[in-house]
């Protein structure tokens, strides 16, 4: 290529040749980086869900101290069939609820992890569902009469910055604090995210206040609170020493 | 890379010879910061700056001016992108086939952007998820591929190095003007703190401006008023630089 002057540069043959290499080099720069950094990229990815299932128990940290924290006080990691079962083959902190929503409810595993802060025991259930324009997702935490909320966290993919996006928020994440998931009846309904004026003072309403401008995103957390919960309920069932609230 | 800049002073010598003189042909000789490439830093600053006179950019000054620690991680990220752009299209001006020219500047641009968010995604994770698209979007930063094409095509790599910083400069220093403005008017904070004093939910619980009856101008908070504010920078800035207001 070196003798070639600047004019041969517009030949047919030049500018394939040239598209061809520049391409195949920007491929293999991009490629390389993209494994080389992928270690670090998942080990920050998985040190930010130990953060995220910290929290919903409580336990505030920072993304580098979260595998300590997370390895005292999360006391065991099950993953469930819909039976309730535990099944052991599995590895529940690597299942991706992504993929598991996709498959037939009879299929998927549903992860359930159990903390234990300062003698108490709290369970931690994965959510996901959809917002309005794309997937959300979180955590909540239930006490060990699995009727009380002990926290909950939200995140999301692409919701509208302002409106759909303030459910990662902290006053959000908040109202959910002390709320119940049965109603009087004993009936699972979940939390609601519900327009109006919610007396957040009043914990047994099975309602928080929405954001406004967000009535779709909130609805989806409702729907995925409702649908997450209901898939735990044959596990909770089963454990002699847990008194759920159903009748 | 050092076989390419090799070839590339060679490349310079013929170009000398056949005179197609560009100013930066002679680059070697000149002092790495002599007047003409302080210039090529101070420019875009204010006589020539990319968002107030070229009125390129505007777009993502929109989107991430409602803070002021967005602005300063997009300002970063698009001065790495300006600088390698520049140095790498500079350094195969002459071996890019002109009618696929754009393409390539958008490739090179395009891997040059992936790089950035790979790395923050390894190394600057919490302000990556903040940045989310936004890094995406540096490719559809017109300042970007507007510099490629009017200056790192036709000079010398230090040059169109140091053209991308202080073009990158130019957009950053706007960048961070409207941010200060919509962060400090519309959440009363800056770089998140809360300058202006705590705002309680009643008058009696705030502190500082708040206790006084001030109130958050929420409007800041939105798009069009990042296009006002660069509207008053314009003003303020010809109103001050005489030169740049136009004969009509």
């Amino acid at each position: 290529m070196e003798e070639k002057s600047v004019n041969k540069t517009n030949s047919n043959g030049y500018t394939f040749m040239f598209a061809v290499i520049l391409v195949v080099v920007v491929a293999s720069v991009l490629a390389f980086t993209a494994t080389s950094l992928q270690p670090t990229q998942r080990e920050n990815v998985r040190q930010e869900k130990m953060q995220n299932i910290l929290a919903t128990v409580g336990i505030e940290t920072d993304r580098p101290g979260a595998q300590k924290l997370y390895d005292q006080y999360i006391v065991e990691e099950l993953a469930l069939n819909q039976n309730g079962e535990v099944d052991e083959s599995k590895n529940a902190f690597e299942v991706d609820l992504a993929k598991e929503l996709k498959k037939p409810v009879e299929e998927q595993t549903f992860p359930l992890y159990i903390a234990e802060v300062e003698g108490k025991r709290y369970y931690v259930l994965p959510l996901r569902g959809n917002g309005l324009w794309n997937a959300i997702f979180g955590y909540i935490s239930l006490k060990d009469d699995v009727n009380t909320i002990k926290g909950a966290t939200f995140d999301h993919l692409g919701e509208t910055p302002g409106l759909g996006a303030e459910i990662t928020k902290q006053w959000f994440k908040e109202a959910f604090e002390e709320e119940k998931i049965f109603d009087s009846n004993g009936n699972l309904v979940g939390v609601s995210v519900v327009k109006g004026n919610i007396d957040a003072s009043d914990k047994d309403d099975n309602k928080v206040d929405a954001i406004s401008g967000a009535t779709i995103t909130g609805d989806g957390v409702s729907d995925m609170i409702s649908e997450r919960l209901k898939r735990y309920l044959p596990y909770f069932e089963k454990q002699k020493d847990i008194k759920v609230a159903i009748k | 890379m050092a076989k390419e800049k090799k070839y590339n002073s060679a490349k310079e010598e013929e170009k000398k010879q056949e005179m197609i003189l560009f100013l930066s042909d002679s680059e070697e000789k000149e002092h790495f910061l002599s007047k003409g490439n302080r210039k090529l830093l101070s420019d875009p600053l204010d006589d020539n700056n990319p968002i107030t006179v070229q009125v390129l950019g505007i777009c993502s000054a929109l989107a991430i001016t409602v803070q002021l620690e967005p602005a300063v991680v997009m300002a970063i990220a698009v001065m790495a992108v300006m600088a390698f752009s520049n140095m790498i299209i500079s350094m195969l001006r002459n071996l890019i086939p002109s009618r696929i020219r754009i393409i390539v500047q958008l490739v090179v641009v395009a891997s040059l952007v992936i790089l950035v968010d790979q790395i923050l995604k390894a190394y600057a994770y919490d302000v990556s998820k903040q940045l989310s698209v936004f890094i995406g979007l540096i490719i559809t930063n017109c300042i970007v591929m507007g510099r490629l094409e009017a200056f790192a095509l036709g000079n010398g790599v230090y040059k169109s190095f140091l053209d991308g910083i202080g073009n990158a400069a130019g957009y950053g220093l706007i960048l961070i003007i409207v941010a200060f403005f919509r962060e400090l008017l519309g959440s009363g904070k800056l770089f998140g703190f809360e300058v202006l004093g705590h705002k309680g939910a009643t008058l009696a619980d705030s502190t500082g401006l708040y206790a006084l009856g001030y109130e958050n101008n929420g409007l800041m908070l939105l798009s069009p008023m990042a296009l006002i504010v660069v509207g008053l920078i314009i003003w303020v800035q010809r109103a001050r630089n005489r030169k740049l207001i136009e004969a009509n």
